[in-house]
């Protein structure tokens, strides 16, 4: 019976009386009852977890974070114990780890600060005197240490019994005295003889080798004398008046050590200051500087592959539960509740694999650790606990910061997608999605680089790397649609499908392509700027410098080298002159805070002039002089004790040289490699300025280990020379250029294994996409040779692109880096770009290939059902 | 709010009303659903009324493209109307937002989709925990293995959607609808992807589970044999509500 509407009869009001109950009935359902309380919802999230867990869904995303925790916690904290054993070796050259020096007895109020901190603490008293022996007298260095000296580094000595070296904390005991070769020179002592200093005499009981705290202290003038501290009050030498050093060394934990800084320095007075090797060794500072930013480069480059692996697989994960979310929309659970639920379920996650990660990083480390030991041949400090939650955060940032905005994404998936597969995917979070995926990887690089201008130039490289991958990627793609008419069914096909899926073909090649950069500025690039700066300092390196040479000696000097066979190196006049205005304005230290500042206003330096620059320095504001400056007042300065000081390119200074002032105006400022061992000085003019001053000329040279007999008889020939033996200086230095190189070597292999999580992430990213496509190929009646070719057209496509792009992208940072952050000189490498192209298609070829091996394997019926 | 309802709609509502009486679950007042398709705008359904007493089973027919599904997709709640209203158990959907409509369905809606629409990544039993779990049901498993019992699929409660056949699935789909347990069933092509034979099980099984749980039923189906087994048709062409026969 066909009804309508109109066979009826209208039965009168309540329809409108039902519509408005109905709107009534609808306002309280806006506040319907929360649908599952926090607890419930934690619960549902860690099953739903598990079950993800156990049907496979989560291996890829798990791999990637364990693998890339991993990595990154062992390199991370092998780094960290590298950069503590170098600062730990070069700390020996101090013979502490911080020394806080004054011209007054040090409260002892701070020594019982530092052993508080649970530092070991260690005086020493040091000043100029007279030494007797027979009837010749002899200024010399006297240096009274406690019991325990040295805190770090060792003390040497040969007391004609066994030359060996005496242990650690073995010091002159009571009525004992150790000098130095050129006491025993200048006063002709030997071991067992007697030496008179002040009210008391003393036996020498042995010549000192190697002293720690004298290799870095270019101010050693006059032979050198160690005694027992409590010796010195019976020799009545510290009078009120007399010149006396008074230094208080600690030695213990970084983080103490770092502690006790900042306290000795709030309670510094004036005449007393806080030092640790990097302030007293230019070079040394420079060196550790350099070699803490390769370790970082190579950590920072393990977490962008680590983040970038992370990424991708939170998106296949996404991906893949759209359903999941429209059906559970359908099933009832507000857009609220989906969220948190995948949330949740991100964090357990994150927080679980993170932790798999760091404790296996830990171990890997461990590993590391033992195996280098003997290549690196110093015994590594135990690693920080700051490496293990850096990497712990590693994973989380990544994944929160790239899943999440997917996942607000999921939110927007229409309920309507089950009954019509065909509707769209919400674009995965639009502009602000990207942006805070964005935001998370620019704060993680920035955080692991701990150099913002490390972090920033490998964060604008990857940025831009990835930007040119979008950009030409999508512009191929588009020029692709006109050509593959002409191509075989390999090519056609292959290239049709990445055009097919432009955003996921884009995103694979952005991922690959910064991957590939990460890969190759790990290797190639790295290798260059290792072999670079290890060519800065050759092994002929000066390690002498012979300072104090009177103008009328430059000659002679020259003709002396030559007569022993060596070439004479190039002498620099140096003139003592104290600055004294900046503009006009006298300078006082009060005016400075920063200890450095302060002594360098109260002390003489050396000025010097020169026509050319040294090789080794580089203008960075202003201009050098040309022949036609000579003799006009001008100044180039070094730049980091221009900022110290707070000099600008155009100041006019003021110095006092030898009772006369001299003005002029600061033409350049200068950076200099002070880990080059060349003379180097901070303020230097145009010849014909200085001339007229009383001048004295300093020289660098290498001297080779057998020829050490040479330096007798050069003091011999000039007792008034002072020579200054920084072979240990350079030796440490070229040591941790020998040690940083292998652990960036290592660091490498992490590296490569995280690359090849990103790799396989990338590949995974299209793989359920090419497993529905083959399965349909294959009812059609394609072969697996058909199938095969087609994918690898496809993989090579990507990978030769992607490759390409990456070595532009990392010959460029690669180039920015070396001459910005590293200092080392940097030549374009064409090996770099055919790695980046071959290594790129050939990788991406045979990881696309092995995975999906299985895609042909598999029957289609399996497939089309579980789709 | 103030419903606006146009005469000659208002009217259809009251006749429609009159006929279910007062238990109208599903009321559909003048529904319209057009989409953009870039070009121009194409009228998928085109002032639809009708209303379903609580405890019929009825049967949306109609050729391919007629609007089946996509008045199915109102109903339910997941897509909004262009135009007209529809209220489910004295709730005007319009009024709800996405979450609102959600708990409704949470609180009286059960689905059966043509393409089963299992999560992947769970067994049999746990996909018809999920909706259990969603509201916060104490002993969802207990309650979800009852179902699978009923719907003869005890032992295979741990496998996995691709380790079980279509009819399998759709027993399954079956046990989660009725989880709810709910009061209104919204079953899509039910038998659409399955052979004959299996398909006369599984609605064999719906229209009982249907009985004993007094569930409202509408489906959609171009099956003229599923259709007769409804105590009520509406026909759909060309997004026009055609008949409404009682069989």
């Amino acid at each position: 019976m066909a009804t309508g509407p109109e066979s009826h009869t209208p039965p009168g009001a309540p329809g409108r009386a039902e519509v408005a109950r109905a709107t009534a009935a609808s306002a309280s359902m806006k506040t319907a009852a929360p649908e599952l309380s926090w607890r419930r919802g934690l619960a549902l999230s860690w099953r739903l977890l598990l079950r993800d867990w156990r049907a496979g869904e989560l291996r890829v995303l798990a791999l990637g974070l364990v693998i890339a925790v991993t990595s990154l916690t062992s390199v991370a904290l092998f780094a960290d114990r590298v950069r503590q054993a170098l600062s730990t070796e070069a700390n020996q050259l101090l013979g502490a780890d911080l020394v806080v020096i004054a011209d007054h007895p040090i409260d002892n109020a701070l020594s019982d600060e530092a052993r508080k901190q649970g530092l070991n603490v260690l005086r020493t008293v040091r000043f100029p005197s007279m030494t007797m022996h027979a009837q010749s007298t002899q200024l010399t260095e006297i240096k009274a240490v406690e019991p325990g000296y040295p805190l770090k580094g060792r003390l040497s000595i040969d007391d004609g019994k066994q030359p060996l070296t005496k242990p650690v904390g073995g010091v002159p005991a009571t009525g004992e005295v150790w000098g130095d070769d050129r006491l025993f020179t200048r006063l002709g002592v030997k071991v067992g003889d007697t030496l008179k200093l002040g009210d008391r005499s003393f036996t020498v009981t042995a010549r000192l080798i190697e002293d720690p705290e004298t290799s870095i202290s270019f101010l050693n003038l006059g032979p050198r004398l160690l005694m027992n501290s409590s010796d010195l009050p019976s020799t009545g030498l510290i009078q009120t008046g007399s010149r006396v050093t008074y230094r208080l060394g600690v030695a213990g934990p970084m983080d103490a050590v770092k502690k006790f800084r900042g306290v000795a320095q709030a309670r510094s007075s004036p005449g007393q200051r806080v030092e640790d090797v990097r302030d007293a060794r230019p070079e040394i500072r420079s060196a550790l500087e350099r070699a803490e930013k390769f370790l970082s480069l190579s950590a920072l480059l393990s977490v962008l592959l680590a983040a970038v692996a992370i990424a991708l697989a939170a998106r296949r994960y996404l991906t893949r539960h759209l359903d999941g979310c429209a059906i559970m929309r359908c099933l009832g659970a507000s857009q609220a509740l989906i969220l948190r639920l995948h949330v949740q379920q991100f964090i357990a996650l994150g927080a679980i694999a993170s932790a798999l990660g760091a404790a296996l990083g830990f171990a890997g480390q461990a590993v590391l650790a033992t195996l280098l030991q003997p290549v690196v041949g110093v015994q590594l400090p135990l690693p920080g606990i700051g490496p293990v939650l850096q990497g712990f955060g590693v994973g989380f940032v990544p994944l929160l910061g790239f899943a999440i905005p997917p996942l607000v994404a999921l939110r927007r998936v229409p309920a309507l997608r089950v009954l019509r597969r065909d509707l769209g995917v919400p674009d995965t979070a639009g502009i602000a999605g990207y942006l805070i995926g964005l935001a998370a990887f620019a704060s993680l690089i920035l955080w692991e680089a701990q150099d913002w201008q490390l972090g920033a130039y490998v964060l604008g490289g990857s940025i831009a790397t990835m930007a040119v991958c979008a950009l030409v990627t999508w512009l191929l793609l588009r020029a692709f649609t006109s050509s593959r008419r002409r191509a075989g069914f390999a090519w056609r096909f292959g290239l049709a499908n990445l055009r097919r899926r432009p955003l996921a073909t884009v995103t694979q090649v952005v991922a690959l392509g910064v991957g590939i950069m990460a890969l190759v500025l790990l290797t190639l690039v790295r290798s260059d700027l290792l072999a670079s700066w290890k060519r800065s300092l050759p092994v002929d390196a000066p390690n002498r410098f012979l300072v104090s040479i009177q103008p009328d000696q430059v000659a002679p000097l020259a003709v002396f080298f030559r007569e022993h066979g060596m070439q004479a190196p190039p002498v620099f006049p140096m003139v003592r002159g104290r600055l004294t205005a900046i503009n006009g304005t006298p300078l006082s230290s009060a005016r400075y805070a920063d200890d450095r500042a302060k002594r360098l206003v109260e002390r003489e330096f050396n000025l010097s002039w020169t026509q050319t620059m040294q090789p080794d320095n580089e203008i960075l504001a202003g201009q050098w002089w040309s022949p036609a400056h000579s003799g006009k007042p001008m100044f180039s300065v070094e730049q980091g004790i221009a900022q110290t000081l707070g000099i600008r390119l155009g100041d006019r200074l003021t110095y006092e040289i030898a009772g006369n002032r001299l003005e002029g105006e600061v033409r350049s400022l200068r950076k200099v490699e002070w880990d080059s061992f060349r003379v180097n000085f901070f303020v230097v003019t145009p010849p014909g300025v200085l001339d007229a001053f009383p001048a004295s000329y300093v020289t660098s040279f290498h001297l080779a280990d057998d020829r050490s007999g040479l330096m007798d008889q050069l003091v011999q020939r000039f007792p008034n020379f002072l020579v200054i033996d920084v072979a240990a200086v350079l030796g440490q230095i070229q040591r941790m250029m020998d040690q940083v190189i292998r652990a960036v070597e290592f660091v490498f292999l992490f590296g490569l294994l995280a690359g090849g999580v990103v790799l396989f992430a990338a590949i995974s990213a299209t793989h359920d996409e090419r497993v529905f496509d083959a399965a349909i190929l294959r009812t059609l009646g394609a072969t697996s040779r058909q199938m095969l070719s087609a994918h690898a057209a496809e993989f090579a496509a990507i990978g030769a692109l992607a490759g390409l792009l990456a070595a532009i992208g990392a010959s460029l940072l690669g180039w920015v880096v070396a001459d910005r952050v590293l200092n080392v000189p940097y030549t374009f490498n064409p090996a770099v770009w055919a790695s980046g192209l071959f290594g790129g298609t050939l990788g991406v070829l045979i990881a696309g290939l092995l995975g999906t091996r299985r895609v042909l394997r598999t029957p289609p019926m399996q497939i089309f059902r579980s789709a | 709010m103030t419903v606006e309802i146009e005469t000659s709609q208002r009217r259809k509502l009251e006749v429609e009303t009159a006929k279910v009486g007062a238990s109208a679950i599903v009321r559909a007042v003048g529904v319209s659903k057009q989409v953009d398709t870039g070009h121009s705008k194409l009228t998928i359904l085109d002032d639809v009324s009708f209303a379903i007493a609580e405890g019929e089973a009825v049967a949306i027919v109609g050729a391919s493209g007629s609007g089946k599904t996509t008045l199915l997709g109102l109903l339910a709640g997941l897509d909004p109307p262009t135009s007209g209203q529809i209220i489910v158990d004295g709730v005007d959907l319009a009024a709800l937002d996405e979450d609102g409509r959600a708990a409704l369905r949470r609180r009286m809606v059960g689905f059966v989709f043509q393409s089963f629409q299992l999560l992947p990544a769970l067994t049999a039993l746990e996909n018809v925990m999920l909706p259990m779990e969603l509201s916060g049901v104490d002993n969802a498993r207990e309650l979800a293995r009852d179902l699978l019992d009923r719907v003869g699929l005890t032992p295979r409660i741990e496998h996995y959607p691709r380790q079980l056949s279509g009819g399998e699935q759709q027993r399954v789909a079956i046990a989660r609808a009725f989880s709810g347990p709910p009061r209104l069933l919204f079953a899509d092509e039910p038998t659409g992807n399955l052979d004959s034979s299996t398909g006369e099980d599984i609605i064999d099984l719906m229209f009982d589970l249907n009985r004993e749980r007094r569930t409202t039923l509408l489906l959609v189906t171009h099956d003229e044999s599923l259709a007769a087994r409804c105590g009520r048709r509406l026909g759909l062409a060309a997004g026009r509500l055609v008949s409404g026969d009682r069989t």
